[in-house]
């Protein structure tokens, strides 16, 4: 097909490479509790833990699209000062430790917080709400929808844009009918990652929502607190989340590679 | 693997005079002593031992007292799982026992603090929380630990005794955690422990209740059997139950064991 003479060097390398992220998984597998596996991960709390971690990662994610492609177009197509400033700034959940985005978050709409009050005037109390869970996986997930759509930006350039705007299609006409299209398998995988990334979300969530059974206990909350008590479900339900995880991501990369390849067919 | 076993419970069980006797002379024992010890220690201990290590390493120049500090069943894990610690102080006799149970303990474990729960509010008390039973008011945010660890266990067994039904909006996995949600003002009002509210300082307000006392914490300290310097553990332990170690404990807000 190509060139395909790889070192074999790089690739005893990239075999130790390989093993150190699975050997771990494969250690969680053999500690799993197979003959009680059923009833440990069907239990009340570990449903309810699972249920809510589904449906706050998916809310997060329709947030990190709403909110992340117009961030990634502004800092892919325009040029203003401070530019490369914003986009470090806007990039800082992606390496701040999770509490810290908690705390953060916690001083921004907590009671006290800056926003807080005024919400509370309006009614809101995000405090110990799903909300807060929701706002903190959007606050560590959106970087990866930005960062891998502004990247796919970059790279398809802007060469059929300007076609089309010679052509007399408006801005908003441009974006719809040819930059979305052709950045979409990034916008699929930009999307899925950040899901991922909100389905994993501990540290802002334990900081800044709290922890209550259907309300704000996600599912890695739940394995933290069941690793207290009892460690085989903590195991059965990390093997879940991995599953989980790995069918999304497998099932997003299939659809992301189909739709580049009809990208690259129709225009 | 079992004989091993057997015969770290003979040694441990050999070593409980040891370990039980009264520091009577550091001093002298001072220029014996020398080796390198990690202590576990349960995270509610984080102040005390810090300044327990510091005086121990005083008391016996030849000494290193390294320390880390966690939640108690994390503490457990990590060490019947072969982590290296000579020295395990447990926040209750319940993680503890994990460890008596594996026989990785060198002498039995001694008893050398309690703890009893505190009601903390936000400083100016917004809520005007006065009772134990005011924390059950619908207006409350209350925020305590979840039934699994122990400053849980202890919060659902005072409700019990009080006859008090509690609806939290947040039940955390460690005392830290409710400390935070109550010193950023997010819950109007949290259980911990007495000397939570005591090393919160301002930050907080305490209210003690009557109904504190049905549920008092206490924890144990051993030896481990895997220690590299079992002289210098054994001794430690010695430290902290003898009488400096409880001077130390007392004036954090530790009651008596």
């Amino acid at each position: 097909m190509t060139y395909g003479g790889v070192p074999r060097w790089v690739a005893v390398v990239a075999a130790v490479g390989a093993l150190f992220v699975l050997l771990p998984l494969v250690a969680m597998v053999t500690r799993v509790n197979w003959a009680e596996f059923v009833p440990l991960v069907t239990s009340e709390s570990s449903v309810s833990a699972l249920w809510l971690s589904l449906r706050t990662s998916l809310a997060a994610t329709a947030l990190c699209i709403v909110l992340g492609v117009p961030m990634a177009i502004v800092l892919a197509r325009s040029r203003f000062p401070g530019q490369k400033v914003l986009r470090s700034l806007v990039l800082l959940p992606l390496v701040l430790p999770p509490v810290v985005g908690g705390i953060a978050l916690l001083y921004t709409f907590g009671r006290r917080g800056l926003l807080g009050q005024s919400l509370d005037v309006l009614g809101i109390t995000v405090a110990f709400s799903t909300t807060a869970v929701v706002i903190a996986q959007t606050f560590v997930a959106l970087p990866f929808l930005v960062l891998s759509l502004e990247g796919a930006l970059r790279t398809v350039g802007t060469r059929y844009e300007a076609v089309g705007a010679t052509l007399g299609a408006g801005p908003t006409t441009v974006l719809r009918r040819i930059t979305l299209p052709l950045v979409l398998p990034a916008l699929v995988s930009g999307a899925v990652l950040s899901f991922a990334r909100a389905l994993g979300e501990f540290g802002a969530t334990l900081t800044f929502a709290g922890s209550l059974q259907g309300t704000t206990r996600t599912l890695p909350l739940e394995i933290y607190l069941q690793r207290e008590t009892s460690p085989d479900t903590a195991v059965a339900l990390s093997l879940v989340l991995v599953v989980v995880a790995v069918v999304v991501v497998g099932l997003a990369h299939q659809t992301a590679a189909g739709t580049y390849l009809r990208g690259r067919v129709t225009p | 693997m079992r004989r091993l076993a057997l015969v770290g419970l003979a040694l441990a069980l050999a070593l409980t005079g040891c370990a039980t006797q009264p520091e009577s002379a550091p001093t002298a024992s001072a220029d014996a002593l020398s080796g390198e010890i990690t202590v576990f220690a349960a995270a509610s201990l984080t102040a005390t031992f810090t300044e327990l290590a510091a005086d121990f390493e005083a008391a016996h120049p030849g000494t290193t007292v390294a320390l880390n500090f966690a939640g108690s069943s994390d503490l457990v894990t990590q060490i019947t799982e072969g982590a290296p610690a000579d020295v395990f102080a447990s926040a209750d006799t319940k993680n503890m026992a994990k460890l008596t149970d594996a026989a990785l303990n060198d002498g039995e474990p001694v008893e050398f603090a309690t703890n009893v729960l505190d009601i903390a509010v936000p400083p100016g008390n917004p809520a005007g929380i006065e009772t134990f039973a005011d924390l059950a008011g619908p207006d409350v945010a209350l925020v305590v630990c979840a039934p699994a660890v122990p400053c849980g266990a202890a919060a659902a067994a005072v409700a019990e005794a009080a006859g008090v039904a509690l609806t939290p909006v947040s039940e955390e996995s460690s005392v830290t955690d409710v400390l935070g949600k109550v010193t950023s003002g997010e819950a109007d009002a949290g259980l911990v422990y007495v000397t939570d509210v005591i090393a919160a300082g301002d930050a907080v307000e305490g209210i003690e209740f009557r109904e504190s006392g049905e549920a008092v914490n206490t924890y144990p300290i051993a030896a481990l059997a895997d220690s590299s310097a079992p002289e210098v553990a054994r001794a430690f332990v010695a430290f902290v139950a003898g009488s400096a170690g409880q001077k130390v404990l007392r004036s954090a807000g530790f009651g008596a064991p």
